[in-house]
């Protein structure tokens, strides 16, 4: 990992654009401790949702080309907010360093000499968070501490699973919980944290991920969560933007805060990171108003 | 009727592409049902993760060929975590998927978010890597 707290950025296409209060509090909350954050000057989408398929090389094409921009541009390793972008690097990156190696196919396939050494390391901000800063660290930046408000920890899948890209335990995730903790939130445990929302099948299968989002939120609720925070746009557009359909089957659900892990530390540490692009349910964000930890938090506009 | 099961056997093509997409070992399944009992698309999907892997052993092209539930897996890898004979069965079903498409059966109904223009690029990417060649 870098020394000097300097850390080469892959944002991805969504922190661009729906999930810009991801990135924008991200930036805000490694500034106040210290981390120097820098984006790759040349980047793609890292393709998305990884290839399965033993024999095809095309779909893996795109998480490629930014490992090899990253070793132009001279990083040994990439910090991702995404968890898909972290998941869809990692494992692409795991192909060039397992031992049936698709380094040399890669290479030749893409014409490239020298070609991609396969070492450039793909981490995610958490893993940072953790092998980096101490949660002292953070509680010393806390202006608002989130007393009382209990908080769930929604994991899901792509931080976790398949083993070789695990950042935590795969079965009991804990690396949110000393960050949550240093802000003052009370941590809630929910049998749920780990399970898929339906991720992609969202744009096809809307119904299915309805039902996977109403048992992992009324999961959260049963144990007391008052918010559930996340660190994938995807699981946060299925978690929030679905609880209208979610309440039109399951109308004894209350509206569910959704946030982005950093969201919750930025608003704690008192830092503004708001950008006005979220589109987030009415309810939810009254929900998420009364949930505010200062009265000089403006809290966001709903747009729907 | 006598099956014979294993890869080895000149009838069990289609089990052949299978391990040859996947890289897994088909046979090494001894049917727990860990895969199905986590897996959180199961009760949208036609056949349940372990009825996929056997009539893959079963050499059963016609019941996977028409098969719906790939197509619900979300490739969240739970199966593959937890089972116990290290069968990557995520893998599995994209080989199925794979196959469906190559013989022009993929999923051609429209994404909803063309309805409601909503969906945030990371959904509208995958969903196109998922279901289309
Ligand atoms: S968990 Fe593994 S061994 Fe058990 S049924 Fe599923 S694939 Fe077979
Ligand atoms: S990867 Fe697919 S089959 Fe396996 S548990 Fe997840 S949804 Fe079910």
């Amino acid at each position: 990992m870098s020394e000097g707290f300097r850390v080469a950025y892959f944002p991805g296409c969504t922190l661009k654009t729906d999930a810009r209060d991801f990135e924008s509090s991200a930036l805000a909350v490694a500034r106040a401790l210290g981390i120097e954050v820098a984006e790759l000057s040349r980047w793609n989408c890292c393709g998305t949702v990884y290839s399965l398929d033993a024999v095809n090389l095309m779909p893996r094409l795109a998480s490629v080309h930014n490992l090899i921009r990253a070793e132009e541009e001279g990083f040994s390793e990439i910090m991702t907010l995404c968890s898909m972008c972290y998941n869809t690097l990692k494992q692409t990156n795991n192909l060039f360093t397992s031992k049936n190696n698709g380094l040399a196919a890669i290479n030749d396939f893409l014409c490239l000499k020298p070609g991609y050494s396969g070492r450039v390391k793909i981490y995610h901000f958490l893993e940072f968070l953790r092998e980096k800063i101490r949660p002292e660290q953070v509680k010393n930046l806390v202006v608002s501490p989130l007393d009382g408000v209990a908080v769930a920890p929604y994991y899901g899948c792509l931080l976790l699973r398949p083993k070789e890209i695990a950042i935590d335990d795969p079965e009991k995730p804990e690396i949110l919980t000393p960050i949550l903790s240093a802000l003052g939130a009370k941590v809630i445990d929910f049998p749920l944290n780990n399970e898929c929302c339906g991720a992609y099948q969202t744009a096809m299968h809307q119904e299915a991920v309805v039902r996977r989002t109403y048992r992992i939120i009324n999961s959260a609720q049963s144990e007391g969560a008052d918010m559930i925070a996340v660190s994938c746009p995807l699981c946060h557009y299925n978690l929030s933007a679905l609880q209208g359909l979610v309440r039109s089957t399951h109308p004894g659900l209350k509206a569910m805060p959704i946030l982005y892990f950093t969201e919750v530390m930025a608003r704690a540490m008192g830092l503004d990171y708001r950008t006005g692009v979220r589109v987030i349910p009415q309810d939810v964000a009254a929900a998420e108003a009364r949930l505010r930890p200062s009265p000089n938090d403006p809290g966001r506009e709903a747009v729907k | 009727m006598k099956i014979i099961l294993g890869n080895s056997h000149p009838q069990s093509l289609f089990a052949q592409r299978i391990e040859a997409l996947s890289r897994q070992k088909l046979f090494a399944c001894y049917q727990c049902g860990k895969c199905s009992s986590g897996c959180p698309m199961a009760e949208s999907m036609d056949l349940l993760p372990n009825r996929v892997i056997r009539e893959a052993q079963l050499n059963n092209e016609p019941a996977l060929m028409s098969c719906r539930a790939v197509w619900f897996c979300s490739s969240c890898f739970a199966c593959a975590v937890r089972c116990p004979k290290g069968i990557d069965i995520a893998r599995i079903m994209e080989a199925v998927r794979t196959l469906q498409m190559m013989d022009g059966k993929s999923i051609t109904e429209k994404p909803s978010c063309e309805d409601n223009g909503t969906l945030p690029q990371i959904a509208l990417i995958s969903h196109f890597r998922k279901f289309n060649m």
